[in-house]
């Protein structure tokens, strides 16, 4: 093997343009597949945290007496995805107001009874928190006798639900695209590469070489190509990762949206994704090849 | 033809034909070629003498007929049995085919590489043939910085490191002057001597007139049977 390993160093070194160029070739998909990766891991924390502040408001109806708010209630609390409901008292909640609007508070207390009415929050389970689901519970506690009205905020969750499925939707097209130019360009350089050494080839074919012993070293040389193209795109990724973030935390930190790195984990898949390429595109261009 | 009813051939060749589309570029060979024997293969240029020894080493495979080298018949060597075939084989060439960003020691090497040598027994046997073929203080030289008799004593010395049954030789001195071409032949007749056969392609007619080898003489693709040297089959 480390035979093998000397002579891919050595070949890599003999034709260092071809290989350089393969490299870069897989810098550059490692780099736009993982900056993909990266928005689409980080609008999906987003999501996430966003959903967790997700609370449904059931109103009650006025009519509804102490035995129909417990009833309800009880109802709620039964609800597949519910995992809290608290009650909010028409006085709570005006007491809430008049503390989140000090300034008009003049308006408030001109009232000559309260217009607010009872309501419940009613708090999901966050495994159970996906747009259909949140859209079927609050239907199912629309459908409830004392309950006027439900608000859960449709119309903006709606829209990004959906621009973010739309997003996962191009994040994972784009991502078997990345990986299928990617295995074509690799697989044409090498193929460059090798016509180059045609000549060494079929003389060593002459001279007795089997078709491993052939293959062997350029598979390695496709696997470091890999490795060191798919390093050198997550060292550019890192390096526009922590440019970007330092603008967001300057100009937008009232959004307090807190953009992290790819994980240790996802690093070592796209590390192997990458030597993965390698290998293949070299594994198809010397099967063609060595066919002629 | 009447067939050579030989001792111990190591090359047998039966009605062997090789056409390329339309073109017959070998037509109805019979041949044995013996252990430790030397031949010299004759005949202008475009007679099929190249194609014969290709056809040998599994360069080529035949368009009709059959060809057993060291008893295994070539129609039934597999594509992954070829390198082993290849292996019983040095081979030769007028332009010497040396892989030009690879040392003379590293071209010479390559033969015992793939035949999964031990790197001291590499060592060992490189230096030894490459000190027979007077390129020793050259051995880490590029082709492109060795002159044509140069390069051929690294080729040659390649075909015989690996100690092989037969030499081909394809024109072996045909682009070189009278001094390198004797060491070329030098070399082939001392690896002659330790029991190797040589087939020696070439249309050198000082070469063949100074042998007493046998000759087979091809013409149009033919073995040409009123050529006095050929000794009838």
């Amino acid at each position: 093997m480390i035979f093998f390993l000397k002579r891919a160093i050595k070949d890599m070194a003999d034709n260092t343009f071809l290989h350089i160029v393969t490299i870069i070739t897989i810098a550059l998909s490692i780099l736009i597949a993982s900056s993909i990766g990266l928005l689409f891991f980080n609008a999906g924390d987003v999501m996430s945290t966003w959903k967790k502040g997700i609370r449904i408001m059931a109103y009650v109806s006025p009519a509804a007496g102490e035995q129909g708010l417990l009833e309800t209630r009880g109802a709620m609390e039964k609800m597949n995805g519910v995992g809290g409901v608290r009650f909010i008292s028409k006085e709570e909640a005006l007491a809430d107001l008049k503390i989140q609007m000090k300034r008009q508070l003049s308006l408030i207390e001109n009232l000559d009874r309260n217009p607010l009415p009872d309501a419940f929050e009613i708090q999901m389970i966050p495994t159970d928190q996906t747009w259909e689901r949140i859209e079927t519970l609050a239907a199912h506690i629309q459908s409830l006798p004392m309950i006027d009205d439900v608000e859960y905020g449709q119309a903006w969750l709606g829209r990004l639900s959906n621009i973010f499925s739309l997003f996962q939707f191009i994040g994972i097209t784009m991502g078997v695209l990345f990986f299928m130019v990617t295995v074509f360009i690799i697989s044409n350089t090498i193929r460059l590469a090798l016509y180059s050494r045609r000549e060494e080839i079929e003389i060593m074919r002459l001279v007795g070489a089997t078709d491993a012993f052939i293959k062997i070293p350029s598979y390695f040389a496709g696997l470091i190509q890999g490795a060191v193209g798919g390093l050198l795109g997550l060292i550019a990724l890192y390096i526009s990762y922590l440019v970007i973030s330092a603008n967001i935390e300057k100009n937008f930190s009232f959004y307090v949206v807190d953009i992290h790195f790819l994980s240790g984990k996802v690093i070592l898949w796209i590390l192997l994704y990458s030597i993965f390429v390698g290998w293949l595109g070299c594994f198809l261009s010397l099967k063609q090849f060595l066919k002629n | 033809m009447e067939e050579m009813t030989m001792k111990n051939p190591i090359v047998r060749m039966f009605h062997v034909h090789k056409r390329y589309g339309a073109k017959k570029a070998l037509v109805d060979i019979t041949l044995d070629i013996g252990f430790n024997e030397w031949i010299f293969v004759t005949g202008p240029s475009g007679a099929g003498k190249s194609t014969l020894l290709r056809l040998m080493y599994r360069g080529e495979s035949v368009s009709e007929g059959q060809i057993l080298v060291d008893g295994a018949n070539l129609l039934r060597v597999t594509s992954r049995q070829v390198p082993m075939l290849r292996r019983k084989f040095g081979v030769i060439f007028q332009d010497f085919k040396l892989i030009p960003t690879k040392t003379a020691y590293e071209n010479v090497s390559l033969v015992l590489e793939v035949a999964g040598e031990k790197p001291a027994m590499i060592r060992k046997k490189v230096n030894s043939v490459l000190r027979n073929a007077g390129m020793e203080d050259k051995m880490n030289n590029y082709p492109p910085s060795l002159s044509g008799g140069e390069q051929q004593r690294v080729a040659v010395a390649r075909a015989i490191v690996g100690d092989p049954k037969i030499i081909l030789a394809d024109e072996p001195t045909g682009s070189l002057d009278s001094k390198s071409a004797g060491i070329i032949m030098d070399l082939l007749k001392g690896f002659h001597a330790r029991g190797a056969t040589i087939v020696i392609a070439t249309h050198d007619k000082e070469l063949i007139e100074s042998t007493t080898h046998r000759i087979i003489h091809l013409d149009n693709g033919r073995v040409d049977e009123t050529d006095p040297n050929v000794v009838n089959l």
